[in-house]
């Protein structure tokens, strides 16, 4: 296991760090919340972003992609999360495109690939039921009709849900509740007849969708992948945007963990700057700590998902519950040792706190990710 | 095939042909080799495998071979531990010499005691001890007392050390003595004598868990070489301080090799709270077990990271605290689950009604508590990191 950067993945993460710094800093975030946008990102910026390769990060180059492979991605992801860019790269180049690739007919390859490698199609992926990540939950309903297919049901938290052309649905098929078998994909339009999509405003100012499907009449080739059998491919799918999510959280709990130090060593009390206290300093040390143990985690998990290892899942798993441990600490961290400043919409480092929540949730918390782990390692 | 790829061949082959199958099992304690004068080998086994660690001067494999070690590089160093690890060879031979003196007597040792010293210590045949802290300066190390005055053709030292690890196994000592009263870290010099000069006495002192590894050490009218000083006169601090973070390493080191005999959290889990569908029979323990289960891997994977970041070795000293803090604060963290899960069992003291291995556990938690005191308490690890790493201010 190397959990190291080769030069190109060096070059892509300092390229990503001077493009977020200069293009995408959190100044425009606020700036997209402040006129309420209705995508949610800044369509310009975002097709700058594929220009420079990263939509289509993970995408075969044969497909149009540029084949960097998850650790490369991940160092894009890290640098994204330092800025708290909003983009759709996650659903777009972590979910979208390689569930495609691994379940996608060559037609439907052919048909959505490119577009999504260049930038120009959003697919969102359905998923979520209920409040919290529980992947095998699938109430929503798919039912055979002629030679196709009919859907029902309501999905919450498709994230780019909104602005989607095209909707992966997860539904079952068969099998009971939480059963892992029995679950399919479809290819829907985010415009057929049934399907309606109300856009959820999320405290990190990021946009997400609820969307519910009426009797969605569906034809046979709106099936990705088998029939009953998605769930393996989709796991495997959402483990590498596990991972890459664990890379933008790293960038953020990195990003706010700096600019807290720098305060510390800048505000004064008491006649001396507050980073002098033994109190600050232990704390500020025990964040030092969480960070490195989750970006060896991290690293591990971009690792083991290019090197295709056998236990990839919990590396995955590991790196995610790191990742919201770390985070939930230091954002938490960050808006006390701000103090009242902390507080207040002026200040940048809110914005740090309220993307942690929301990224934590996203594809699993930590208790989520350790249960899963103990699953894995059958304990 | 690369040349390292050549020497991983070779080094799995002479580890399979050399290391005896009983040096391949998880150590006992009791089982360690120190080497010394009068060295001690429960296991015969023990003894062949340190002979022949010593031939291929692999007791120190990274150290050059003029001084006894095997010359490696950074590189083939680490292929040496993962081979080492993959077959579970224990290490040949423990040694305070190895771990702590031999990296700074290489690089502040004039090449007369490099000579001296060095061969000795990779042949298990000097076993060394720490001379640091004192009654009155155990935190603040800076403040010792122990005196060494310049008697023209020899220093004579006076004064007490405490929690001398083995001093009374010990044969030689690297001491910190104070050779200027009138500056506080530079007034510091590192001295090397021998435990057996007139006026050395040592005292073990029984701990909590009812074993006796540290003394006191007194030291009267001791009459030290003049040529037993290490670089500069008054320099001892920095050399202090450096061997410090060789310290932390090896207890994160040893720490993990203790590992081996005491068994894993969630196999002990299973045994006392019982499994349903081979989930751990308690859903809060689990939770509390899977969180230290899995900062044990992402530890594991630092250590590593580290590795290969930096080739080998201590380099920088806030991530040597880092792992000093983290990995003892780990340790007594599994402990203290273990003792959740197997209750009043973990508690016994001595006699009937318990398993070695629980009696064992009980004495080996009380043990761990001190993984946070000795070498630099955990407080003055995120001390040393908040300064070193984060530029924190005095």
């Amino acid at each position: 296991m190397n959990l190291t950067l080769n030069d190109e993945q060096t070059i892509l993460k300092h390229g990503a760090h001077a493009f977020f710094k200069e293009r995408m800093p959190v100044k425009q975030l606020r700036e997209l919340r402040d006129r309420d946008d209705n995508n949610g990102f800044d369509a310009a910026l975002w097709r700058e972003m594929a220009n420079l390769g990263w939509a289509g990060i993970l995408i075969p180059e044969e497909h149009g992609g540029a084949g960097f492979g998850y650790k490369g991605m991940g160092q894009v992801m890290e640098e994204a999360g330092r800025m708290l860019a909003a983009s759709p790269l996650a659903s777009a180049a972590l979910i979208a495109a390689p569930l495609l690739l691994a379940t996608g007919s060559e037609a439907q390859k052919n048909k959505f690939l490119p577009g999504l490698a260049a930038g120009e199609l959003l697919i969102a992926l359905a998923h979520d039921e209920a409040p919290r990540h529980a992947p095998t939950r699938i109430a929503t309903k798919v039912d055979k009709r002629g030679p196709g297919f009919v859907l029902n049901g309501c999905k919450t938290f498709v994230v780019d849900g909104h602005v989607a052309a095209q909707l992966i649905v997860v539904a079952r098929s068969s099998g009971a509740r939480d059963a892992r078998e029995g679950i399919s994909l479809f290819l829907v339009d985010a415009k057929a007849r049934g399907v309606q999509c109300t856009r959820t405003r999320m405290v990190d100012n990021r946009n997400a969708a609820q969307i519910s499907f009426d009797n969605v009449e569906l034809g046979a080739e709106a099936l990705l992948g088998r029939l009953n059998e998605a769930y393996g491919p989709l796991e495997k799918v959402l483990d590498g945007a596990r991972a890459a999510l664990a890379a933008e959280m790293l960038g953020t709990g990195t990003e706010a963990f700096e600019r807290t130090v720098a305060y510390l060593k800048l505000r004064r009390q008491f006649g001396v700057v507050i980073g002098s206290f033994q109190a600050l300093k232990h704390r500020a040390a025990l964040m030092f700590c969480e960070l490195e143990l989750t970006r060896s985690a991290v690293l591990g998990a971009l690792d083991a998902l290019d090197s295709g290892v056998k236990d990839s899942a919990a590396l995955c798993s590991l790196a995610k519950a790191k990742a919201c441990d770390m985070l939930e600490l230091i954002s938490a961290e960050a808006v006390q040792l701000h103090g009242g400043i902390g507080m207040t919409d002026a200040e940048e480092i809110g914005f740090f706190l309220k993307r942690a929540r929301v990224a934590q949730q996203w594809l699993g918390d930590a208790s989520f990710h350790r249960d899963r782990y103990a699953n894995l390692l059958g304990f | 095939m690369s040349s390292l790829d050549d020497f991983r061949g070779e080094t799995h082959a002479w580890l399979e042909a050399n290391c005896p199958a009983s040096m391949r099992t998880p150590m006992p304690e009791d089982e360690r080799v120190w080497g010394g004068r009068e060295p001690r080998f429960k296991n015969p086994d023990s003894k062949l495998w340190l002979e022949r660690a010593v031939a291929r001067g692999w007791t120190v494999p990274g150290w050059p071979k003029a001084y006894g070690g095997g010359g490696l590089n950074n590189e083939e160093l680490q292929v040496l531990k993962e081979e080492m690890q993959r077959l579970g060879c224990r290490p040949p031979l423990f040694s305070f010499g190895i771990g702590m003196l031999g990296p700074v007597l290489l690089k502040y040792g004039n090449e007369e005691q490099k000579l001296t010293h060095l061969p000795p210590i990779a042949r298990g045949e000097i076993r060394w001890c720490q001379g640091y802290s004192e009654p009155g300066a155990g935190s603040d190390l800076a403040s010792l007392a122990t005196r060494a005055e310049d008697q023209g053709d020899h220093w004579l030292v006076n004064g007490q050390k405490i929690w001398t690890s083995y001093a009374n196994y010990a044969d030689w000592i690297f001491c910190l003595v104070r050779t200027d009263t009138s500056t506080k870290q530079g007034g510091i010099s590192f001295l090397l004598f021998d435990m057996t000069s007139a006026g050395v006495e040592t005292r073990p002192i029984a701990l909590i868990s009812g074993a006796s590894v540290f003394c006191e050490t007194f030291l009267t009218n001791v009459q030290v070489p003049k040529g037993n000083l290490v670089g500069r006169l008054h320099g001892g601090w920095d050399i202090a301080k450096e061997l410090l973070q060789h310290e932390r390493g090896m207890i994160s080191e040893i720490g993990r090799a203790i590992g081996g005999i005491v068994p894993d959290v969630d196999v002990v889990a299973k045994r006392y709270l019982g499994d349903a569908d081979g989930r751990i029979g308690d859903p809060v323990l689990r939770d509390a077990i899977a969180r230290h289960v899995m900062d044990d891997r992402a530890f594991g994977l630092t250590l590593r990271r580290a590795g290969q970041e930096s080739g080998a070795g201590a380099a920088n000293g806030g991530v040597s605290s880092m792992f000093k803090y983290f990995g003892t604060e780990q340790n007594k963290r599994k402990f203290e689950l273990i003792l959740k899960c197997a209750g009043t069992n973990a508690l016994g003291w001595q006699g009937d009604g318990f398993s070695d291995e629980e009696l064992t556990l009980c004495r080996t938690w009380l043990r761990s508590k001190g993984n946070s005191i000795e070498g630099g308490t955990s407080e003055i690890q995120l001390n040393v990191i908040a300064k070193r790493v984060l530029g924190l201010p005095d």
